[in-house]
């Protein structure tokens, strides 16, 4: 069975992404004699020596006249194995709307890197956006080795470079390839310049990357997009629901739940013009008909009764700005296109503007122009059913239009908080001891601290020193360190918003079963977001368990002063990109427990007056 | 802002072809034009494509009719064989066929016809398809083009947005995510639908063999009166006639596209067959548009300038 791999490419005018895609197409025979012929020719025209393989895919006038690509361009080219779908985009950051929308909905992402110049601006930006669009494979392709003499060692510098900024990336694949486009080497064909390289060429990897698991086929989604009604002799009373399966899989019988107006059904059949089927599974376009008459309508979504999208007028979502006529703006007004329904929504607020080179957060920024991407909220006229972007694209995506000129002016995807978005077809097992008797039994009782501030601040200090007094009065105290927990808990996650929240809410998790178990969790984080610091609040508040927040509220200068672990100097040095204070934000709590500052008093004068904190929480 | 999925699907079972996930996205498209458009029709021409198109509709909708008519631009210039299949294949699905002809235009003095001996009647269609367009209140229009014919369709969107005057601005044409098409237009505009977009030639005959669709007799090869010109084999047919110094011989032909008689070259082929059909298809070196299209070969910008105007 041919398999379908969609593509995007990114990359700059001369890093010779053109000349790579000409050259897989040329090397793949996806390209035809009679338009090797015109190439060729226009190449002598202008005195080029060799066939320019890029004048393939510089479609449209404007770009042969300045010799660059501007727009998103699809090209197709098929082995036995599989059939392949690019989309090429172009590199400049006032193209980013242009890779936003070829990234999409591609498969893998294809970054060309300069041998020459190394990871640059734009190699991150295109990393950058590639992971906010959730595309599952990255390969990145080390391009011009011929002109770095096919240096093992230049490579493996620009691959450790790259891997250092997709640490803080959420990208779980990524690949190395050592090529050189123009002559072909590690394209289609192993390089022997590069006898050092112990992996595969390019076509060979594209063929083989396994994307069979990139589908979600657990959360039944199915947004209806049309309803088929037949009246014929041979279907005199057919009434169908037709849509594209978004994820999980359907099955004639299953329970079905239609939202968002809460009734339930079931499926009575599964019809396409080839007969019924057994099973509708991503991305396949069947009709459901249902057992029961009930009104559905285009802009429902079923799913099943436990298992179900969040319903929700306010929408959290990171949004990349595509209008040049007007910015995205506070208070302004546009139609949100997501999934089969299109609702009016009011931009409530811009959190802030992202950075992408260095992911550095702009919370000053009120306006998304052309090509900004940023973190917004926004308040539906009705409400929408939707879903975490990373578990499902087709729920966790929307477009922006705007109702003057009806441009597609932004698109989005999609945050669900942890707390909302809790599995719900996890059934907890009844609780078999209550928390009182628990605690009465064990002559204890259970609470947790986090202590906040900067790298630097004092946090491990202090709460050591409260873990320490806690536990030599008799009583159980554990500290969950920022750093320890990054070794083993959260060893897979690295430092990109997202992660950096998964991180905050694994710990959060964590405290509160310690709390349940009548032990004082003490957790020691920088945790910068204000929004993640009430999560954890709301983890412990929703259960009822007592909680408190400790800022160290130690000035930059001053833990750039201490430099404990030598991280502010190396955050200088720009080696650690978004590193908190120096070039990621840190949001001081609004409303903190007990605030320490250097001049708070000594280590044990602080200590006690946590203490005392704890004693009066736990009255 | 990835993360795994956390699904996984061991034994592969979960998989579609590349032919019938290209099925399930042209489906989804016109779905969504049935959703969101009040006047859709979809422009036939007889060629392959359009009636790959019309097989996409029925499948679309079944077992509800295709809610939508079909527009055929007549030149005056067609093969016999392509209007006789037109007639017969729109009865059979039984969809309402409106034809659009270009002699109108010209006979009303709307539009002046090249008389020069070599003139086709290819420019001719865009002010005749326009008419059609405005006249029928259509606000989309399904068209069969697909991205791998030619340069510049390999940037046009598949929901592609016409101006009043029906004009194509490549330069600002709307970004298009995921699955989620922009529908939204104001009276007098409308969008081009190109279901087919990311389908080739191949993926085309491979389709038609799949679901044993019926296409025009001149797609398979034939015994016919040719004659060589500007590196082409054209068939002699009432719209084109050799001059006196080209030479008229008997060839097994068959054709790889369906234009005007007058401007669509046939290929010396023994395929009969869709099986060997695709096998050619498979193993040639030449696009079909270079190979038998004259209207293709103007210029290097040739489509992109004719489909700014609002051709096809």
């Amino acid at each position: 069975m041919t398999e379908l791999l969609r593509l995007a490419t990114a990359g700059s005018v001369d890093d010779g992404k053109s000349t790579l895609i000409g050259r897989l197409l040329y090397d793949a025979k996806g390209i035809f004699e009679d338009q090797l012929d015109a190439i060729r020719r226009t190449s002598e025209q202008r005195g080029h020596h060799e066939t320019d393989l890029a004048l393939l895919t510089d479609g449209l006038r404007a770009e042969r006249e300045q010799g660059i690509t501007i727009d998103v361009a699809y090209r197709y080219f098929a082995t036995p194995k599989r059939k392949f779908i690019i989309a090429d985009t172009p590199g400049h950051s006032q193209y980013t709307r242009n890779m936003v929308t070829g990234a999409s909905s591609a498969h893998l992402s294809l970054i060309l890197i300069d041998a020459r110049k190394g990871v640059i601006e734009q190699t991150r930006r295109h990393a950058f956006l590639s992971s906010m669009l959730g595309v599952p494979h990255m390969v990145v392709c080390v391009n011009k080795m011929d002109l770095v003499d096919w240096d093992q060692g230049r490579y493996e510098e620009i691959k450790s470079d790259f891997m250092e900024f997709a640490a803080r990336l959420n990208v779980h694949d990524i690949t190395f390839i050592p090529i050189c486009a123009v002559r072909g080497d590690n394209v289609v064909q192993r390089s022997e310049n590069m006898w050092w390289y112990d992996g595969t060429p390019l076509l060979n990897h594209l063929e083989s990357v396994y994307i069979g698991s990139d589908e979600n086929f657990i959360d039944p989604r199915f947004p209806v997009q049309y309803v088929i009604r037949s009246q014929t002799p041979e279907n005199p009373d057919f009434r169908g629901y037709a849509g594209t399966v978004a994820s999980g899989v359907l099955r004639p019988g299953d329970e079905l739940l239609v939202l968002p107006t809460g009734t339930t059904s079931r499926i009575a059949s599964i019809v396409t013009a080839d007969g019924e089927v057994a099973e509708a599974f991503p991305p396949m376009s069947v009709v459901v008909t249902l057992e029961d008459d009930i009104a559905v309508t285009r802009g429902d979504i079923l799913c099943r009764p436990n298992n179900r999208p969040t319903m929700t007028h306010d929408i959290e979502a990171t949004v990349c700005w595509m209008d040049e006529r007007a910015p995205l703006s506070e208070g302004r007004s546009y139609f949100l296109k997501h999934s089969t329904r299109t609702v009016r929504a009011t931009v409530q607020s811009l959190q802030y503007r992202l950075e992408i080179n260095g992911l550095h957060r702009d919370d000053t920024a009120s306006t998304l122009e052309l090509n900004e991407v940023g973190r917004v909220s926004f308040r539906c006229t009705e409400p929408l059913l939707v879903d975490d972007y990373t578990t499902n694209r087709t729920t966790g995506s929307f477009i922006v239009i705007d109702p003057q000129t009806n441009a597609t002016a932004g698109a989005g995807v999609i945050r669900v908080l942890a707390t909302t978005h809790a599995s719900p077809n996890v059934v907890r097992h009844g609780v078999r001891l209550s928390r009182s008797d628990r605690f009465a039994a064990l002559g204890t009782s259970g609470a947790t601290v986090l202590f906040t501030g900067l790298s630097g601040a004092g946090k491990s200090t202090v709460a050591a020193g409260v873990e320490e007094a806690y536990v030599n009065s008799g009583r159980p105290a554990f500290l969950l360190d920022g750093d320890n927990l990054r070794h083993g808990l959260n060893g897979d996650l690295g430092f990109s918003d997202r992660d950096r929240t998964e991180n905050v809410r694994r710990a959060g998790e964590v405290a509160r079963m310690f709390a349940d178990a009548g032990s004082l969790a003490l957790i020691a984080l920088i945790c910068p977001f204000e929004e993640d610091r009430q999560l954890i609040r709301a983890l412990h508040e929703e259960v009822g368990l007592p909680y408190a927040e400790v800022f160290l509220d130690t000035s930059l200068d001053e833990c750039e002063r201490r430099d404990p672990k030598g991280l502010y100097r190396r955050a200088r040095a720009g080696q650690l990109p978004s590193f908190t204070g120096i070039d990621s934000t840190y949001e001081p709590p609004t409303n903190p427990d007990l605030v320490l500052t250097p001049g708070s008093g000594s280590i044990p004068e602080q200590v006690s007056r946590v203490l005392e904190l704890v004693e009066g929480l736990l009255r | 802002m990835s993360t795994p999925r956390t699904v996984t699907d061991p034994g592969g079972h979960y998989r579609l072809s590349q032919l019938r996930a290209l099925e399930a996205q042209a489906i989804h498209i016109f779905r969504e034009v049935a959703a969101e458009f009040e006047r859709p029709i979809l422009m036939f021409s007889g060629g392959k494509d359009s009636i790959v198109m019309l097989h996409l509709a029925k499948k679309s909708f079944w077992p509800a009719p295709i809610p939508f008519p079909v527009l055929h631009v007549d030149t005056g210039r067609n093969f016999d064989e392509v209007l006789e299949f037109r007639d017969r294949h729109t009865a059979a699905l039984g969809v309402r066929l409106e034809v659009a002809r270009v002699q109108d235009d010209i006979d009303a003095g709307r539009t002046v016809e090249d008389l020069s001996p070599r003139a086709t009647r290819n420019r001719l269609q865009t002010p005749t398809l326009l008419r059609a367009i405005a006249e029928g209140g259509h606000d989309a229009v399904f068209g069969g083009a697909r991205r791998d014919e030619e340069k510049a369709r390999a940037k046009e969107r598949i929901f592609s947005f016409r101006d009043q005057f029906g004009q194509w601005d490549p330069k600002n044409q709307r970004p298009e995510l995921w699955n989620i098409y922009n529908a939204r237009i104001n009276k007098g505009e409308h969008i081009r639908v190109f279901p087919l977009s990311n389908w080739t030639e191949l993926d085309v005959w491979t389709y038609i063999h799949a679901e044993g669709i019926d296409v025009p007799p001149i797609y398979f090869a034939h015994r016919r009166q040719v004659f060589q010109r500007d590196g082409m084999l054209m068939a002699v047919t009432q719209h084109l006639s050799p001059d006196p110094d080209e030479q008229v011989f008997e060839e097994v032909v068959r054709f790889r596209t369906v234009g005007d008689a007058d401007c669509t070259g046939c290929v010396e082929s023994m395929a009969d067959t869709i099986d060997q059909i695709i096998a050619e298809v498979a193993g040639t070196r030449l696009t079909e548009r270079g190979a038998t299209r004259a209207d293709d070969r103007v210029s290097e910008a040739g489509m992109e300038d004719r489909k700014r105007e609002g051709y096809f």
